[in-house]
């Protein structure tokens, strides 16, 4: 939503600092939204501790790792289309949306495995927190996808490429509230 | 009829998407073997379709969806005063949108409050039920504090910040329409709750209560979440645009003052806001999906609730006063024809406002059983809060001292802001110290602090703002006589309603209960006597705007030679404000400087209608 939220009001003239805002703007929205990731992951300390239930240790590494990577292949895309090098741009937009939707799977599939149920203090903790994060990561892939769509069909370039950018921005966002998720969610201590 | 078919077109894909989501649902569970009807459940994912297709369909699609689908953007043009009813990117259509949308919400509360008020009339009384008195009291509490987040920031804020500052809009136009565009949603779904039981926890929803009570909680929830995304945006729109759009010369040491207090609000807002979110939708979980984060027998703990609530829910009361504030001391400055005195600290008060009202929360849980061993570290903050606020206090009071005071309806609200927030900040500090809070807590003492802190400090500043801005807003003067009628009868019916209430709480009359011991009966009868004749002292008020909005003698630019530069350009001004652009020199409060000038246009040729200063008094 934020992502595509600027261009000028009226539109007969743009304001010279108007890429400045835009970026600002959705900083801001990053500042603000990962103050509701770290107040569920306040919750989490608050009601168990340090405490970890079983959770899937191979699994939420092999996430992590798809995760993480997806990142990269964004930045990838982002540089490319900076230097107007629209195939490449393409190709890494769709490893990202190919890698974020494996995410998506990945998670699905340690809620429908997990062996801790969601009326425990661990459990509450665990799927408010990653389903949190997962609907970002599916509201991201959407936008991807909307992003990709317009590319494929010879939208932006290396001097217009704010949504590209913008999209890029907010999948390393959502990716860096992950690496602190992760920690929290499965490294903080031995599972009894 | 652009208005029509515009609401409709809103209300109609709203509805139909509503039912969409609720169809989908309930397919969904059938598919999967459960029971095809769940209320909280269906009616969750419902209300998110419904937003959706309401917000797409007011305007929100045409003139910003089909971008994100690479079609070409279209806005629809509607004339004159059918503007209010579209997706209008333009901030004074915005601020107006809101300050009406919340004047109807204030009315409509404050009925609410005549009714609380008749029932405790008598301490027997069967006025209302029980389950009724939960719900009047509890739907009073909610839309007030919607209005006193929301009815100045969103009103002046919008109307006034962009061209105090010299811009010719906000920073994300269309982001505050959507802000605004969310509002009626709040408002429509907290007025459907009665339909599915009616809310019975007051505003703050309480868990265990809210976790098992009716399915009216989650609406309530949902209305809430809805109105803190709107919070948060605005609030996101308001930093930006006082980073970027200032005009040339207007650096941060010439800012108005009541910009400076929406910058600060503008971070409270964004900062805190989440708090609210964030535990309404850990109850929405709880209902709708099993989960335990409040229920101790699983592992979760009611505490936590308080907690997260709490984050917000004190600097939401910065997020109301503080605004209020501003328009305290811009008022009061112009009409005593002074500089402001202390600016500078001033606006370090708003910054340590800013600084410490995030560690103050757990002073509202002095008697839930959280650890001891926080009870002296928040007494200590919330005691400290008195510094910066002081400053504020400092500084109204060094403007108005040997000051030629000009007491017209706008300056008389402003020194009754004076007079009431200083006996809401003394009877603060009772429920700050936690040996008489634990006797005040819950009580009729709460409920006349609050009314005094948020009502004489901010709402007497929002009707000092209306009286302000109403000659640029409208282009037209209101009655000052029939203001002045509503300002003294406000006044003291407030001050009598409310000093009075302070009476029976010490005697520990408990907050919230629909009936009280017959000891207090007369007391009580003297309060609601009073509050009615509160209620009845805003009939002059709302003939006055109603009136003069529509006949009232033309103002013109600036009926109170005021040097800021909203009243250096015509009454209303014109779309994106200035015909040229403005460049700023000296600071804005310099009355009875020589040659000091606030706002120029160099292109225009002639320097702004700025003036004089010096004693500018008298009528
Ligand atoms: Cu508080």
């Amino acid at each position: 939503m934020a992502v595509a939220a600027p261009a000028a009001g009226h539109g007969h003239h743009v304001h010279p600092k108007r890429a400045a805002m835009n970026r600002v703007g959705l900083w801001l929205f990053f500042f603000s939204e990962s103050i509701v990731f770290a107040l569920l992951a306040m919750t989490r300390f608050y009601l168990k501790g340090i405490e970890i239930d079983k959770v899937d240790q191979a699994l939420g590494l092999g996430i992590t790792i798809i995760l993480l990577a997806s990142s990269v292949s964004a930045f990838t895309a982002e540089t490319a289309i900076e230097h107007d090098r629209r195939t490449l741009a393409s190709w890494g937009l769709f490893i990202t949306i190919a890698l974020g939707v494996l995410f998506a799977f990945g998670v699905a599939f340690e809620w429908y495995t997990a062996e801790f149920t969601k009326d425990s203090a661990f459990g509450t903790a665990f799927f408010t927190m990653t389903g949190m994060h997962a609907f970002h990561v599916i509201s991201g892939v959407f936008m991807l996808g909307l992003v990709w769509a317009q590319l494929l069909r010879g939208r932006y370039s290396s001097k217009d490429h704010w949504p590209f950018s913008g999209i890029v921005m907010y999948w390393h966002f959502v990716d860096i509230v992950w690496v602190f998720f992760y920690p929290a969610l499965y490294l903080v201590s031995t599972p009894k | 009829m652009y208005a029509a078919t515009s609401v409709a077109g809103g209300l109609g894909t709203g509805l139909i998407s509503f039912y969409i989501g609720i169809a989908i649902t309930a397919a969904l569970r059938a598919a999967f073997g459960y029971n095809a009807w769940d209320t909280d459940l269906n009616v969750t994912i419902g209300f998110v379709f419904g937003l959706i297709g309401w917000i797409m369909g007011i305007g929100a699609w045409g003139s910003w969806g089909r971008e994100w689908f690479g079609m070409k953007t279209y806005a629809r043009k509607a004339p004159g005063w059918q503007r209010y009813f579209t997706f209008c990117t333009d901030h004074k259509v915005i601020g107006i949108q809101y300050l009406v949308t919340f004047m109807i919400i204030f009315f409509m509360a404050g009925l609410l409050a005549m009714g609380i008020r008749t029932q405790l009339a008598q301490s027997d009384s069967t006025f209302l039920s029980n389950g009724q008195y939960n719900a009047v009291m509890s739907m009073h509490g909610i839309m007030m504090v919607a209005v006193a987040v929301a009815a100045v920031i969103g009103g002046f804020g919008n109307y006034a910040v962009p061209i105090m500052i010299g811009a010719d809009d906000m920073a994300f136009p269309r982001l505050n329409a959507l802000s605004f565009w969310l509002v009626p949603v709040t408002a429509v779904t907290l007025l459907t709750t009665p339909f599915l039981g009616g809310l019975d926890h007051g505003w703050t929803a309480y868990p265990p209560l809210s976790v098992f009570t009716n399915s009216s909680q989650t609406l309530f929830d949902l209305a809430i979440i809805t109105f803190g995304l709107s919070s948060i945006l605005s609030g996101l729109n308001f930093i930006v645009t006082i980073i970027y759009m200032r005009a040339p010369g207007m650096t941060w040491g010439k800012l108005p003052i009541f910009v400076w207090a929406m910058f600060t609000t503008a971070w409270l807002a964004l900062l805190y806001t989440q708090g609210f979110a964030v535990a309404l939708f850990m109850i929405v979980l709880s209902r709708v999906a099993g989960l335990s984060f409040f229920d101790a027998a699983k592992g979760g703990d009611p505490i936590l609730y308080q907690h997260v609530f709490w984050f917000y829910s004190h600097p939401a009361v910065y997020i109301m006063v503080l605004p209020g504030l501003g328009v305290f001391l811009e008022v009061i400055t112009h009409f005593s024809r002074k500089p402001l005195f202390a600016y500078k600290y001033a606006v370090g008060g708003f910054m340590g406002i800013l600084g410490l009202s995030g560690v103050v929360w757990a002073h509202h849980m002095f008697t839930s059983g959280m650890p001891n061993y926080l009870h002296g570290p928040i007494l200590v903050t919330t005691e400290m809060i008195s510094i910066p606020t002081g400053l504020v206090f400092l500084s109204a009071l060094g403007t108005i001292w040997m000051g030629k005071l000009w007491l017209r309806a706008p300056m008389l609200f402003a020194l009754a802001v004076l007079v009431n927030f200083a006996c809401g900040g003394v009877t603060g500090i009772f429920l700050a110290d936690v040996p008489t809070d634990i006797h005040l807590h819950d009580t009729y003492f709460v409920v006349a602090h609050f009314h005094y802190t948020i009502v004489g400090g901010e709402i007497f500043a929002l009707f000092a703002g209306i009286y302000f801005w109403f000659p640029k807003m409208t282009g037209r003067m209101y009655n000052e006589r029939l203001a002045q009628i509503h300002f003294w009868w406000m006044f003291i019916a407030f001050n009598v309603t409310f000093f009075t209430m302070h009476w029976p709480g010490i005697e520990g009359m408990n907050r919230r209960i629909s009936t009280y011991p017959h000891s207090l009966q007369a007391v009580n009868l003297f309060i609601s006597i009073s509050a009615f004749s509160l209620g009845a002292s805003f009939i002059p008020f709302i003939w006055n705007m109603l009136y003069s909005w529509a006949r009232g003698p033309v103002a013109g630019p600036n009926p109170w030679r005021a040097r800021t530069l909203e009243w250096q350009v015509s009454s209303p001004p014109p779309l994106e404000n200035f015909p040229t652009p403005p460049v700023v020199r000296d600071h804005p409060y310099d009355y009875g400087v020589p040659g000091s000038v606030h706002g120029l246009f160099p292109n225009a040729g002639a320097p702004a209608p700025a003036p004089a200063g010096g004693g500018g008094g008298g009528q």
